[in-house]
């Protein structure tokens, strides 16, 4: 995975909103970046800024928004410095996004063959039949059942599922580079949100792009990403892959979101559950603004922000535990059996890597 | 719990709550329920969006006019019930907590008006004094303060409207809360601490729950038994260990087997069973049929032996 090419490059990304309230801190210093082929989750609350960050990738910010600073490269290119036109080129084409409610990200009055079609008429300039014909393969490439008749209905005409299919139909009919979902599947029942999933997982071993997956649920998460970045109060806060998230987590904010979901098997009568709620970021606190809510805060947490601490070559996290002189501490019981089983996956991998060798040297 | 001892509270039997009767775009939203809740337990109820989850609430708590069968509350029949002195006290003995904390609450009424509305109706406070000290004592039940009495809803998080929902519903001493998916709008860090706080309610006041909800894990966190309901019927019933274990039914297999699970190894290598609707089709006549004890599932008469043997092959002592 490492060795695949970088495809987009966030740096040091500040955005921040002018209300009348005052100046809100939405984005305060994200970098990540995106490699070809892998999809990179982004996990957080509301409010964290998980959909700001991906609408300034689109070119997408609302009028008040400011960038405070940053840049956001694609191929090369900065993002953010392009202008409206430049962006409508990008849009849809090479970057082009899920929303959330598959019932109001379609245009109710427009079929949705020529919906589905739309894109490439505009960016490809494909005649109108040819648009269609290849909007009709598209529909039946994400699974709309009896495409050919259905092609000239409208979205009222659908369930729910249907719906966010032809959403993704829109998505990749240009074969996008990049393609963000936002909470694709948050707003569909839990057995359509699995084939939705399924669909995601299979196009993008087909035409190999690159998804940023916006999500609150775990449990999505750990079956689509391979890497996870986990946001809060406008920061991302740790970052690794997957395993590494759930397995062998470092931050206490991921530690209190793992926990505090139940999962099939968990009893007793009290969930472990973060006190408080996420800061004001009008007025963001002093030091690590998770400070006020971590059980497992320190006095330096509360004067200056962490910096990221080097974990494995793909793992970091932001928190002054990790610095040597910290204090040990006992993550809670939950994180503690995920850790026992990070560690005999990895002696599992390291057998598997010995085994190789040993099979190699034999073979010279 | 021991089940075979315990007071039913409330017993709904052959309940059918039908829209449009007549027309030709009649719904079915519950055709034909039956399940009891005993008292002191969590009562959950799952199932997709349509699945009649909502309306089974709703028509409990009489906010619909049910089309026929019976709803017994401490062994009074609530349909149709003429007396309003009763009524209001079922009211009383029956709360709900709803979904949206943002549509839930009246924004232009202070939070004391809000929680003490239902005082105010039933006249349980004696003079003015009494009426803020109730509402102080809610809120600070809920896990808010008293200056919070006297904001409007809009100056709240979403966590915090949904603990004045819930304050509220407290507010007349129920005996028996219905709620409506009470924490799908709320981030994942607040709905622990919003399931926490039901749960210890719970064990102080010694309340009965109808916890309504698409979120598997949720519910089987939260319930003592779980009925099962798919196209406006239950078809399965049973404690929660046993439903989330020992599926009888394929349709709650077939559910169970899509929650995405926080574990990247399990989903991995998971599997979705693809549910074949051809135990429901309507061809006959199923009911509810006690197929391990107190574990009932829907089916026919001559289906009977088959979730048997399913059970047994589980290891379950089936039903004589």
């Amino acid at each position: 995975m490492q060795s695949k090419e970088t495809i987009l490059d966030v740096n040091h990304l500040k955005i921040n909103f002018n209300t009348y309230a005052g100046t809100v801190k939405a984005i305060r210093d994200v970098s990540f970046s995106l490699k070809k082929g892998e999809t990179l989750a982004i996990v957080g609350e509301s409010g964290s800024g998980k959909t700001v960050t991906t609408r300034s990738i689109m070119g997408l910010l609302a009028n008040n928004a400011v960038v405070a600073g940053g840049s956001i490269q694609f191929h090369g290119q900065d993002v953010l410095k392009m202008s409206q036109k430049q962006l409508e080129g990008l849009r849809g084409a090479k970057i082009a996004q899920i929303f959330q409610d598959p019932m109001t990200s379609l245009d109710p009055t427009m079929r949705i063959g020529r919906q589905i079609a739309e894109p490439l008429i505009i960016h490809k300039g494909v005649k109108k039949e040819k648009a269609m014909a290849q909007a009709l393969e598209m529909m039946k490439l994400v699974g709309i059942t009896d495409a050919e008749n259905r092609i000239n209905d409208y979205p009222h005409q659908f369930s729910g599922g249907m719906r966010q299919r032809i959403v993704i139909a829109i998505a990749l009919i240009n074969y996008p580079e990049i393609l963000i979902a936002d909470e694709p599947t948050t707003a569909l029942d839990v057995t359509i949100q699995a084939q939705i999933l399924d669909l995601m997982r299979e196009l993008q071993d087909k035409i190999s792009t690159s998804i940023i997956f916006i999500t609150h649920d775990l449990g999505v998460v750990a079956g689509m990403a391979d890497r996870v970045a986990v946001m809060y109060a406008g920061k991302i806060v740790e970052y690794g892959t997957v395993d590494e998230i759930f397995y062998n987590p470092k931050h206490p904010y991921t530690w209190g979101l793992l926990s505090s979901m139940p999962t099939l098997d968990t009893h007793g009568d009290e969930l472990a559950s973060i006190p408080g709620t996420p800061p004001d970021l009008l007025d963001p606190p002093k030091g690590d603004a998770f400070a006020p809510r971590n059980p497992y805060a320190l006095k330096i947490d509360t004067e200056q922000e962490p910096p990221f601490f080097k974990v494995s070559d793909t793992h970091y996290a932001a928190t002054w535990l990790l610095h040597p002189d910290a204090p040990k501490v006992t993550p809670p019981e939950q994180i503690i059996e995920r850790q026992k089983k990070f560690a005999v996956m990895q002696k599992e991998a390291e057998a598997k890597e010995q085994h190789r060798i040993e099979e190699e040297e034999e073979q010279q | 719990m021991e089940l075979d001892n315990a007071k039913k509270v409330l017993e709904v039997s052959h309940l059918k709550q039908y829209f449009n009767v007549g027309k030709r775009d009649e719904v079915r939203a519950v055709d034909d329920i039956s399940f009891d809740i005993y008292e002191g337990e969590t009562f959950g109820l799952v199932g997709e969006s349509g699945s009649g989850k909502t309306t089974t609430g709703r028509a409990i708590i009489h906010l619909y006019q049910p089309t026929s069968g019976s709803i017994k509350f401490n062994g009074q029949e609530i349909i149709g019930m003429k007396v309003a002195k009763k009524m209001q006290q079922f009211r009383r003995d029956m709360q709900m907590i709803f979904q949206d904390p943002y549509a839930s609450l009246n924004p232009r009424m202070k939070v004391k008006d809000i929680v003490a509305e239902g005082i105010d109706i039933n006249h349980l406070a004696k003079n003015d004094t009494d009426r803020s000290k109730q509402v102080a004592d809610l809120l600070a039940t809920v896990g808010l303060n008293r200056d919070h009495a006297s904001r409007y809803p809009h100056e709240f998080s979403g966590g915090q409207r949904q603990r004045i929902g819930i304050a509220r519903a407290l507010a007349v001493q129920p005996k028996f809360i219905i709620a409506d998916e009470p924490i799908s709008a709320l981030d994942v860090s607040i709905q622990a601490q919003v399931v926490n706080l039901l749960k210890q309610l719970q064990r102080e006041r010694k309340l009965t729950f109808l916890f309504i909800a698409h979120d598997l894990s949720m519910v089987k966190y939260i319930s003592d038994r779980i009925g099962v309901m798919h196209y406006g019927r239950m078809l399965e019933v049973g404690t929660s260990d046993e439903v989330y274990n020992h599926p009888l039914h394929d349709y709650t297999k077939s559910l169970l087997s899509a929650v995405p699970v926080p574990d990247p190894e399990y989903e991995r290598t998971r599997k979705q069973i693809k549910y074949d609707p051809k135990f429901e089709d309507g061809s006959k006549k199923r009911e509810l049929v006690e197929i391990v004890p107190h574990h009932f599932v829907q089916c026919s008469q001559d289906e009977i032996p088959m979730y048997q043997e399913r059970a047994k092959k589980m290891g379950l002592s089936v039903k004589e």
